[in-house]
């Protein structure tokens, strides 16, 4: 379990003192898939890199199934650190070695034998399916690659925690796609604590359970996703979700009900939705606005449906819509 | 031109090509490569300590240290380098027991290319991403382990190319060391060229110093490219 407690960092800097985290207290249980999301400068980074000391917190503790990491002398924190491994954006490969020895390099560090990290190595870079390219170099290689040698690297000293700083950031929608699937897929495999740093929703819609929103260093709104996505209470929140900000102007006419739809990865893009349920349900629905995108098969994003008909049709789109899997609706109202 | 083959000048020339050439050119390689070796013994761990233990990054070492060290660095390196030669007869004498003749003149070229070798490797270092130390950080690496096995490793193709900047500036270092008793190509350009006027002989001199220069050269750009990973499409 990971206690964030009170952590406040501040930076001294030539232009005067900036607060990067205010006051962030969070707790994160063993096996969660847990995601950070704010936007740039929210403090998503610092806060990554205060949970393994590479920042030192201002004030607050960070604790680590009981222990204080701020407490741990240097060496003692260079073996903790064995446990809580990280992956970046820019993969951060050792250029000058080849894959096998890029994932050799944390067992190196902890001393381990070298026919022992080689067998390691190689057992972990055909976990994430490159064991053809044990002799390949980092530069002969494509980015979703690099970074699958960067994850191979990072399980090598077999950690509890990996956090992944804006791990899929660089990386096309697909490649993102199949790290992430990776990710998920290594953290049900090994039963392992991953944060999950980032500033796409998207992200956290497909693999975290829980999430928490950062906005400008403090914490704004924590939950289990799909709470926090089908009902964000949050202004920073709503702000994530709807990154069109279009609610406002949504709630037009007075016997005119909204539905907010949220496509949450679901299989509907072959689907004629909004057409189905005219023909099944004979609700008549108008497309106020939508911002949907397709990656592979599955749909993201949202969508506003104005109902008329009343109270009664509007319940029965509600329930139609809530029967599909990975698709939120719910009512818009005034006062939100 | 017949008459130039045949001219006294010539002869001369060709005579001392034969009978003082190889000698020098033995003097003036292993002077350099002995020079440049000492002055990376010397100058590598400065370098390493200028980039590793600024503002306690990776070393923890006192500010004030950090700034004397670079005040004397530049300050070496400001002093001219037939001035410093004479300067360092005291230190001299003391390691080699005389301060002319050939091993005489690897002091001054050592103290002379340290610096400048420390300030090579400085840039060198600096060129690194700070991201991988940073990683390196991240998986529990201590200070020595971040140099040896990061910071050095992945620069190599840059020290090698430093390194062959270093060698060609001490090559040219050694010449000048002919003045004050040094042996090697400078001292056959200066002796004959400058104070017998031969100047065919001094030719022969500047020719094979540019020959060496290029030897090196070629040596440590080929040495850089074949040992740089992050070039694409190699074998």
């Amino acid at each position: 379990m990971i206690e964030i407690k009170n952590l406040t960092k501040t930076f001294n800097t030539a232009g005067g003192s900036v607060e990067a985290l205010k006051n962030i207290s969070l707790t994160i249980e063993d096996g969660d898939i847990y995601g950070i999301i704010g936007m740039s400068g929210a403090g998503k980074s610092t806060l990554v890199r205060s949970i393994n000391m590479l920042e030192r917190p201002t004030e607050g503790k960070i604790i680590i199934d009981g222990r204080d990491m701020g407490s741990l002398s240097e060496s003692e924190l260079r073996k903790e650190r064995q446990n809580i491994t990280m992956i970046f954006q820019g993969f951060n490969l050792l250029m000058q070695r080849n894959c096998l020895k890029n994932v050799c390099f944390p067992l190196e560090l902890a001393g381990v034998k070298k026919s022992e990290a080689e067998k390691r190595a190689k057992e972990l870079l055909e976990l994430v399916g490159l064991g053809e390219k044990l002799k390949a170099y980092p530069a002969q290689l494509s980015g979703g690659q690099q970074q699958r040698v960067a994850i191979a690297r990072a399980l090598a000293t077999h950690p509890k925690i990996l956090l992944c700083d804006e791990a899929t950031s660089a990386l096309d929608p697909q490649t993102t796609q199949s790290i992430l699937s990776l990710i998920r897929d290594i953290h049900d495999r090994l039963g392992i604590t991953v944060i999950v740093i980032t500033h796409q929703m998207s992200v956290v819609e497909q693999i975290c359970t829980k999430v928490a929103i950062l906005d400008n260093g403090s914490v704004a709104e924590v939950g289990a996703v799909s709470d926090v996505f089908s009902a964000p209470k949050s202004k920073a929140a709503r702000a994530l979700v709807y990154p069109d900000g279009f609610e406002q102007s949504a709630v037009s006419s007075e016997n005119e009900s909204v539905i907010r739809v949220v496509f949450n990865g679901a299989n509907a893009t072959k689907t004629p939705l909004i057409a189905k349920m005219a023909i099944e349900k004979g609700i008549t629905a108008s497309i106020l606005s939508a911002s949907t995108k397709s990656i592979g098969d599955k749909a993201y994003g949202n969508m506003l449906l104005g109902i008329t008909g009343g109270k009664e049709q509007l319940d029965s789109a509600l329930k139609y819509l809530r029967e599909i899997p990975d698709i939120f609706a719910q009512e818009v109202t005034d006062n939100e | 031109m017949s008459d130039f083959f045949a001219s006294e000048s010539f002869i001369k020339a060709m005579d001392i090509l034969k009978t003082e050439f190889p000698l020098a050119i033995w003097e003036t390689v292993y002077v350099t490569v002995l020079s440049t070796f000492f002055a990376i013994i010397i100058g590598l761990p400065l370098g390493v300590l200028l980039v590793a233990g600024e503002d306690g990054k990776i070393i923890k070492i006192p500010k004030s240290v950090l700034h004397v060290l670079n005040v004397i660095i530049n300050l070496l390196r400001s002093v001219p380098f037939l001035i410093l030669m004479i300067m360092v007869f005291p230190l001299t004498r003391l390691i080699v027991g005389t301060v002319v003749g050939t091993p005489a003149t690897i002091v001054p070229l050592v103290i002379a290319a340290f610096p400048f070798v420390a300030r090579l490797i400085e840039g060198s270092l600096r060129e690194i991403n700070p991201n991988i130390i940073e990683t390196a950080q991240s998986m529990g690496a201590s200070p020595v382990q971040i140099i040896v096995k990061v910071m050095l490793p992945e620069s190599v193709p840059s020290l090698i190319s430093n390194a062959t900047i270093a060698i060609t500036t001490i090559l040219g270092y050694s010449a000048m060391s002919g003045i004050i008793g040094g042996g090697g190509l400078g001292k056959i350009a200066i002796n004959y060229g400058y104070y017998r006027y031969q100047y065919l002989v001094m030719f022969f001199a500047v020719v094979f110093l540019i020959l060496l220069v290029q030897i090196f050269q070629s040596i440590g750009t080929y040495l850089s490219v074949k040992c740089d990973k992050r070039l694409k499409n190699r074998k």
